[in-house]
């Protein structure tokens, strides 16, 4: 049986299990009818060309974990970003673990997405807000049909979260090999602001895919501020599907950081419905071996004086492949949009390949757009210069990677996380200098 | 301080020094002049290691060490330093940043500790003083967007930062102003002592006004022609190297 025959009959035995009457019933029957039409996607799609899945589609992968299971904080703390005082969404296997979860209901909601779907108090939200953004393709209408637990994100009107809001996934192995299909819901209402970190951590060498969702709202003068941290082990794939909707004058910046995974591929759409909207994103990629990361962005211009900014670097070892497909479409009443997209690349090994293709769609006539790809090598006059200095070829390399990369993290307004992002590029690139730059 | 015996060196096949022998003692300059395409340089990028020029025969001793497998920060660590004719613009690194990794990196190598970061920014500020550069200077990105004259200033000051046994400069005095060249000449010579030696390779003779040479070598066609002491350098001013070329039968 493939893995697409298993979840639609898996979807059957779930579906006996839910409450008709909940409001996102109909969506879900509606979306793995979607599913059982698209199947996964394949390299015959244009925005799939580079990308293929059949590896990872391939494993048994249980879709309802059989076990619950816990973790020690001081097990897994590395990999929070321990040194703040932050509220905390964590999952094990799927599920919520409430010992390592620090949520709140207090002036706003920070909760699971299984209580959000279940409890009244929340189904206006639910009903305005879920699923509303997430297009209708199979791996998007695959995880609406299996949503069940995530993080629910609340923010009212005026409020100014004072502490970053940490989402981790941890898979233990449990299972031989586990499908996870979070889903998550951020809604900030207006002159809001908030800090989000997500990551995804296996913690065995079984192999895990997760096809994520998360919808994100942000209304009137609204901020929002996404960081998602991708250091996975190499037998854990994410297809990570985040879709943003902007309100006038709102702001919203996602900053993807992808040191390691298998094969990791991110859908990252921005809609801009309203007037002055800035929408960033920004990325940093550095992988080896056989590793695989592709950035699908795309940015959707509706309406007048609005800004869009894309900054993508990537650094390729080994025989590792990189993809960058980034859209940016410009309305016809998009008039006075200011468009900027770059992704710079290093090849550092012969073997490695990144394919990188900027589309951009304008129908307006007073815009101003901008885009630029470059794929290079490390700059050997650079080399001899560095270590014509005393340093050694290694830290010579990885000093001019991170120089390289390091305006992806000017950006990055939490000071911790960009300590937790230089030592893991410093880890990865095997250097041990304190890159304070 | 140095000794090179009879060095051939050549890119892709090419040879472009072709028996080169030199001693430079400890306290002394050593001036080298000649044409454009004679050599210098790359005499220069040999002797702090570049890897695109093969030593195909010959030696360099560096304080009696054969110098010749060592990768170019080995031979940093060792005392040697370049100045480049053409520093290298490395955007995303400051220049402070850039100093505090070659001389903890000089330090580690020598199986010392990091420099303490107050008796680095001491030394810093002591060395910048020295070469009248701006503080704003020492945050921007190494050499990015610098001038010709404000690029060799910081060489000197990178020189005056790591206190090689043995620097060389390339070409030092190409696009300086007058006041940039005497404050360069200055620092260079704050830097002289009787432990170190400095090579000062040049097309003209106006540097060494400054920075007064004990010896001077002519270098043609990948060879030393001709040496002497500094008024030597004054005669090639006045009469050009074409002199030089038919002496020697070219």
């Amino acid at each position: 049986m493939s893995l697409k025959e298993k979840l639609v009959s898996s979807f059957m035995a779930f579906e006996n299990t839910l409450d008709v009457d909940s409001p996102i019933h109909d969506i879900r029957t509606e979306a793995i009818k979607t599913f059982e039409t698209e199947g996964f996607p394949t390299k015959r799609e244009e925005d799939w060309k580079y990308t293929s899945l059949n590896s990872v589609l391939k494993h048994d992968y249980s879709v309802f974990p059989k076990h619950e299971n816990a973790l020690e904080f001081k097990d897994v703390k590395k990999y929070f970003i321990h040194e703040i005082d932050s509220y905390k969404i964590i999952f094990i296997d799927g599920k919520y673990s409430s010992h390592l979860s620090q949520t709140t209901h207090d002036g706003l909601d920070v909760c699971l997405m299984s209580a959000a779907l279940n409890k009244p108090k929340y189904r206006l939200i639910i009903e305005n807000y879920f699923n509303k953004i997430a297009p209708k393709n199979g791996l998007s209408s695959l995880n609406t049909a299996f949503s069940a637990e995530g993080a629910y994100i609340h923010i009212p009107k005026n409020k100014l979260v004072a502490k970053p809001i940490q989402i981790i996934h941890f898979s233990t192995g449990n299972e031989a090999a586990l499908m996870l299909q979070p889903r998550n819901l951020v809604v900030v209402d207006e002159n809001s602001h908030v800090q989000i970190i997500e990551r995804h951590q296996s913690l065995t060498d079984n192999p895990v895919l997760t096809n994520s969702v998360t919808e994100i709202f942000a209304n009137k003068r609204a901020i929002v501020d996404y960081y998602k941290i991708q250091n996975d082990n190499e037998n854990a794939s994410l297809i990570d599907n985040t879709f943003v909707n902007q309100k006038q004058e709102s702001h919203a910046k996602v900053h993807t950081f992808s040191f390691g995974g298998k094969l990791i591929r991110n859908n990252l759409n921005f809609y801009q419905n309203g007037e002055r909207i800035d929408s960033t994103m920004k990325g940093i990629t550095i992988i080896g071996n056989k590793q695989h990361v592709d950035h699908n962005t795309l940015v959707h211009h509706i309406e007048p004086n609005c800004e869009s900014h894309q900054d993508y670097k990537g650094i390729f070892d080994d025989s590792s492949t990189g993809v960058f497909n980034g859209k940016v479409v410009v309305e016809k009443e998009a008039q006075k949009t200011n468009a900027f997209q770059a992704n710079n690349n290093i090849l550092i090994s012969d073997k490695a390949s990144i394919n990188t293709k900027p589309q951009l769609e304008i129908f307006a006539d007073d815009v101003k757009c901008s885009h630029g790809c470059t794929i290079g090598q490390l700059d050997e006059s650079a080399m001899f210069y560095l270590r014509s200095r005393g340093i050694p070829e290694k830290e010579a390399r990885a000093l001019l990677m991170f120089a390289f990369s390091n305006n992806v993290l000017d950006s990055v307004k939490i000071p911790e996380i960009k300590n937790r992002i230089t030592k893991i590029i410093a880890n990865k690139l095997g250097v041990n200098i304190g890159f304070d730059l | 301080m140095l000794k090179i015996n009879n060095l051939h060196a050549s890119v892709e096949d090419k040879g472009i020094l072709k028996g080169i022998n030199l001693e430079v003692k400890a306290g002394e300059v050593h001036a080298i002049m000649g044409p454009n395409g004679s050599g210098k340089s790359t005499l220069a990028s040999v002797i702090a290691g570049k890897e695109e020029y093969e030593v195909t025969e010959g030696n360099i001793l560096l304080e009696g060490e054969d110098i010749e497998e060592l990768a170019a920060e080995e031979r940093a660590h060792k005392g040697v330093f370049l100045s480049f004719q053409y520093p290298v613009e490395i955007p995303g690194v400051s220049v402070t940043n850039f100093m505090k990794t070659a001389i903890n990196e000089t330090r580690k190598a020598k199986g010392l500790e990091d420099m303490p970061a107050k008796d680095m920014l001491k030394l810093i500020r002591e060395k910048s003083e020295m070469l009248e550069i701006d503080r704003k200077f020492l945050s921007r990105s190494l050499n990015e967007g610098f001038s010709g004259g404000e690029k060799k200033r910081n060489e000197i000051f990178q020189m005056a930062m790591l206190e090689p046994k043995l620097a060389i400069l390339d070409e030092t005095d190409s696009g300086l102003d007058i006041d940039a060249l005497r404050i360069v000449a200055n620092g260079v010579n704050k830097l002289k002592s009787k432990d170190n030696a400095v090579i000062v390779i040049t097309h003209y003779q106006r540097l060494l006004d400054y920075i007064v040479p004990d010896y001077v070598h002519v270098l043609h066609n990948g060879k030393i022609v001709k040496s002497g002491t500094k008024e030597l350098a004054h005669e090639l001013e006045a009469k050009g190297y074409d002199w030089i070329k038919e002496e020697v039968g070219a």
